[in-house]
């Protein structure tokens, strides 16, 4: 074998994944774009959304903004929440759906399918309309928009938390029940360990997808202002720079906690291993 | 005997009363604000189109709404299906690319790469968007490097251009493209692809007759889970677009800002209508266990 | 859990008691799995459920261990009826054929499981006697995932063992390992029994698994119990003919009863006579098949003198020599058209015959054994 189709087999073998990091990378540009324009000085001219001067400010005075402190909070406090009540209901919902026969099971599969595939301006206006409707118009604010992020982290949660359930042995609870388990206890001793890392994948899913949501919140949110409407407003008038520490922080920290958790369980494994 | 039977019949009944029980917070949770409110956007769809939010709604079966909305914004309605088309068929060959090589050629790194393509989801896609009207700016670098290689006039744009709205929906929902395709090619055992590379001349014709057909599963979810979500999207549109490329999103919204409820509710109902028909079609070919 | 223990504690001091199972039957929707079985198994032996798949054995396993409830019938252990108990309330521990080890535990607490469940709270001793009688005393603090297939399954048997059940129920613990390291957990299965004292039920279908490590086996088929006693019993007289060919192979031959003399039973087979010892006659009917283990068939050349003549039909003809090292196996076709097949061992004695070569078969008249008629000549052979 020469050296070209040496070349040339290496190339086809690795083409693939090559292709597949450059795709990986795309997806990373503007994150490093956000992470970079938070240490932009936009203070020359507030409209320019181009990097001008480099400063440590932002990064130093984060809570500049007007009124974007009291948006990320309302935001992490409803993504919290809203997070809460979404992974228990869907947990529930999972292991009705995995471990349950019941009549309209393909109806239920449905109603689960269609919040994730349908457009948010739609989720978001048909919600409106149910709660102008319903007479509430005038009380729109923090509790329709935790009613609309449950909504839509439901199906969320229900399909992570399905996938992981659906993929356990059912012969581990019977074999635990044949070792003197009674049902509550192999429940909790074995079925909820081994289901946990999907309800916790659920948890984080749904936080950042309440976090991040826009258009439904938008719709709903009366005179609330969460993060995302924030930087929609702004991105109006000229986006303060500390938009981007915000964004650049929240990602790491995302991060953070779930490279940490796989880097944890790289070393257990390895230390076991030994 | 009877009795001991009676229990163990007993028992499974109630078994059977449990997975009732269990799924219905959520069931009742989504039937209540997301099946009920599109009730209630029919009817908004149906009010009098004088009404506002000072004067309130009159609900007078007014189907002209439809005729109307249809009228006004047929072209915008082919545009929004047009982009988020073409966005979709981009996001399955880029999406199919970054799958495949997860599911199988990254080995100790799958879990990290899987990591990585849902990290993007932890920054707010405004924020993500914002950056990428930054890139694209006409003094942006890509214009630049572009220009200098002449593949684009001195006046060229891409920004405020359907490309730009076309690549930021498919830089948006490209994760959701990739993970129905990473979870139904991971299915696939690795022998049948091993097989097929046996079998066939060139790889590329194995590739088509036995790991495409395998992975249509995941290619319909991600495509149902792309193109509807982008459909009405607006951000992109708003963002990177100019007024030319307004999508049935942005209409929408407009509208309710307005309050226009009657005609925001009309095209909104139109735009669910051809949904609904696609999710129908793809239901009839391999029921809903496949969707969830 | 006070009545698990209850009953452990009976066991140990008392024995442990027969498992006795009176007409359970378990019908699903579609099918009837087990057709009211009656079974006891002795306390202390090695008991086999030997059989092909579908036809039952796991579904009857499962019943005793708790995991699936019987439509009627009745499951004792001793004098305690236990057929609708839970699982966790029967003193019966199984060991899985997936192994089903708890993958977020390690091997130490695995097999700790049960005895916790139970309210022991010093489990530690019990815990690393177990792990030495199965040799994993170095990986006690590994996960499931880390074991080789061999590993794994000897700590489902620790963490099965280690509660002193009545009764130990193996659900085909051995077919997911290669042969080597399968024959070897075989002798070891059925040196720990030996040890330990304890009823073991074994399920499988691999009939010479079940020869190897049973004391008594019962062939199972269709939900049915075909025949049941010691290996060589089952093998030397079958009684139907789904046993005969299930266990090892057998020449069936198509024969007319001529009547009884004396200890014999008289048959005509193919134009010729033969005799079977009455014991080993199980036809009502005026015909039968005649069944000769094709060990038991000694061939010569056509015409010439045979070593230990018996009964003796001529005019065969070799159609397929396999050498298998220990043995020679031939395919010899008869006059009407049957081929018959013959394993003759590799003494040195003779050497190979050819393919073609004319010869006559014989057998003596007590290896022979008697089958009725009606049943099925081809059931019980595995298809390749």
């Amino acid at each position: 074998m020469n050296r070209f189709t040496a070349l040339r087999r290496w190339l086809g073998e690795h083409l693939v994944l090559g292709l597949g990091i450059l795709v990986l990378v795309y997806t990373f540009v503007p994150i490093v774009v956000v992470a970079l324009m938070s240490f932009n000085d936009s203070s020359r001219s507030r409209n320019l959304y181009k990097f001008q001067e480099f400063t440590w400010n932002n990064w130093r005075h984060p809570w500049e903004p007007n009124g974007m402190k009291e948006s990320v909070i309302l935001s992490i406090e409803i993504a919290f929440l809203a997070t809460l009540i979404a992974t228990i209901l869907g947990t529930l919902a999972a292991f009705a759906l995995v471990r349950h026969r019941f009549k309209g099971r393909s109806a239920a599969n449905l109603i689960i399918f269609l919040p994730m595939a349908s457009p948010e301006i739609v989720m978001g206006s048909s919600l409106l309309a149910l709660f102008v409707s319903s007479g509430f118009s005038g009380q729109l604010g923090f509790m329709t928009i935790f009613i609309a992020h449950v909504m839509f982290c439901l199906s969320f949660v229900i399909v992570t938390v399905k996938a992981r359930l659906g993929g356990l042995d059912d012969n581990l609870e019977q074999a635990a029940m044949d070792l003197y388990a009674t049902e509550s206890q192999t429940f909790w001793r074995v079925t909820f360990p081994l289901v946990l890392p999907g309800i916790i994948a659920a948890a984080l899913l749904s936080f950042s997808l309440s976090f991040d949501d826009f258009i439904i919140t938008n719709l709903n949110a009366g005179q609330e202002v969460t993060f995302p409407m924030f930087v929609w407003g702004a991105s109006q008038r000229g986006v303060p720079m500390q938009v981007n520490v915000i964004g650049t922080a929240m990602f790491v920290i995302a991060i953070a906690i779930v490279l940490g958790n796989e880097l944890f369980r790289r070393r257990q494994e390895k230390a076991l291993a030994a | 005997m009877a009795t001991l039977d009676d229990v163990a019949h007993g028992a499974n009944a109630k078994r059977k009363l449990t997975g009732y029980w269990l799924i219905l917070p959520g069931a009742v949770w989504l039937a209540v604000f997301f099946v009920v409110p599109f009730f209630s956007l029919i009817s908004a769809s149906l009010y009098d189109p004088s009404g506002s939010v000072e004067a309130g709604y009159s609900m007078t079966w007014h189907i002209q709404n439809f005729a109307d909305a249809f009228d006004q914004y047929k072209a915008t309605l082919g545009r929004s299906l047009l982009y988020s088309g073409v966005a979709t068929a981009v996001c399955l060959v880029l999406g199919y690319v970054l799958a495949y090589a997860i599911a199988f050629k990254a080995g100790r790194w799958k879990n990290l790469m899987l990591i990585l393509v849902i990290a993007p989801f932890f920054t707010s896609f405004l924020l993500r968007t914002l950056s990428w009207k930054l890139i694209l700016a006409d003094d942006g670098f890509v214009v630049d490097a572009l220009q200098t290689v002449h593949l684009m006039g001195d006046d060229g744009r891409l920004l405020n251009t359907q490309f730009a709205v076309i690549a930021g929906l498919t830089y948006n929902f490209l994760p959701f493209m990739v993970l129905p395709l990473y979870a139904s090619l991971e299915k696939i055992d690795l022998r049948l692809i091993e097989a097929s590379s046996d079998l066939y001349a060139s790889p590329i014709r194995g590739f088509f007759k036995v790991t495409w057909p395998l992975s249509m599963p995941g290619i319909v979810a991600g495509t149902l889970l792309t193109f509807i979500p982008a459909a009405g999207d607006f951000i992109n549109a708003e963002l990177l677009g100019s007024p030319n490329e307004r999508m049935v999103g942005n209409e929408i919204q407009s509208l309710f800002d307005i309050g226009d409820y009657a005609a925001a509710g009309a095209l909104s109902v139109m735009l669910m209508a051809i949904i609904v028909a696609l999710v129908i079609v793809f239901i009839r070919r391999s029921g809903t266990e496949e969707l969830v | 859990m006070r009545s698990v223990d209850s009953a452990v504690e009976e066991s140990a001091t008392a024995g442990s008691r027969s498992l006795r199972l009176s007409q359970l039957t378990k019908e699903f929707a579609a099918f009837t799995a087990v057709k009211a079985l009656d079974l006891e198994v002795p306390q202390g032996s090695f008991f086999a459920l030997l059989g092909p798949s579908g036809c039952g054995k796991t579904t009857t396993l499962r019943m005793v261990a708790g995991l699936e409830t019987p439509t009627s019938g009745t499951i004792h252990l001793g004098d305690k009826e236990v057929t609708y108990e839970k699982p966790y309330k029967r003193p019966v521990n199984t060991v899985f054929q997936n192994y089903a080890l708890f993958p977020h535990l390690d091997i130490s607490k695995n097999v700790a499981f049960g005895l916790q469940r139970r309210g022991i709270k010093e489990v530690k001793k019990q815990v690393d006697e177990m792990l030495e009688l199965v040799e994993l005393t170095s990986q006690a603090h590994k996960k499931p995932a880390q074991m080789s297939g061999g590993q794994q399954q000897r700590v489902a048997l620790a963490r099965a063992l280690i509660n002193k059940p009545e009764v130990l129920l193996l659900d085909e613990p051995l077919g997911a390992l290669d042969l080597k390291l399968r024959r070897s957990m075989q002798l070891e299965l059925k040196r720990i029994q030996t040890e330990v004292g304890l009823t073991f039920v074994h399920v499988t279908h691999d009939q010479e698994e079940a020869m190897t490590m049973a004391d008594t086996i019962a062939v199972m088929n269709q939900g049915v119990i075909e025949q049941m006693g010691a290996p060589s019993e089952l093998y030397e007289n079958p009684r139907t003919t789904f046993v005969a060919n299930f266990l090892g192979q057998s020449n069936l031959i198509a024969a007319e009863i001529q009547g009884r003399e004396g200890g014999q039973v008289k048959v005509r087979v193919q134009g010729a006579l033969a005799s079977i010892p009455a014991e080993r006659a199980h036809s009502e009917s005026g015909s039968g098949w005649l069944g000769i283990r094709p060990e038991k068939v000694l061939l010569a050349e056509a015409g010439q003198q045979i070593d230990a003549p018996g009964d003796v039909i001529t005019g065969g003809y070799i159609t397929d020599v396999s050498f298998v090292g220990v043995s020679t196996q031939y395919m010899v076709k008869m006059p009407w058209g049957q081929e018959l097949m013959v394993f003759e061992q590799n003494t040195g004695s003779r050497r190979m015959l050819s393919t073609g070569t004319k010869v006559d078969i014989s057998w003596r008249p007590e290896y022979a054994f008697l089958l009725d008629a009606s049943q099925d000549a081809s059931a019980g052979i595995e298809d390749e």
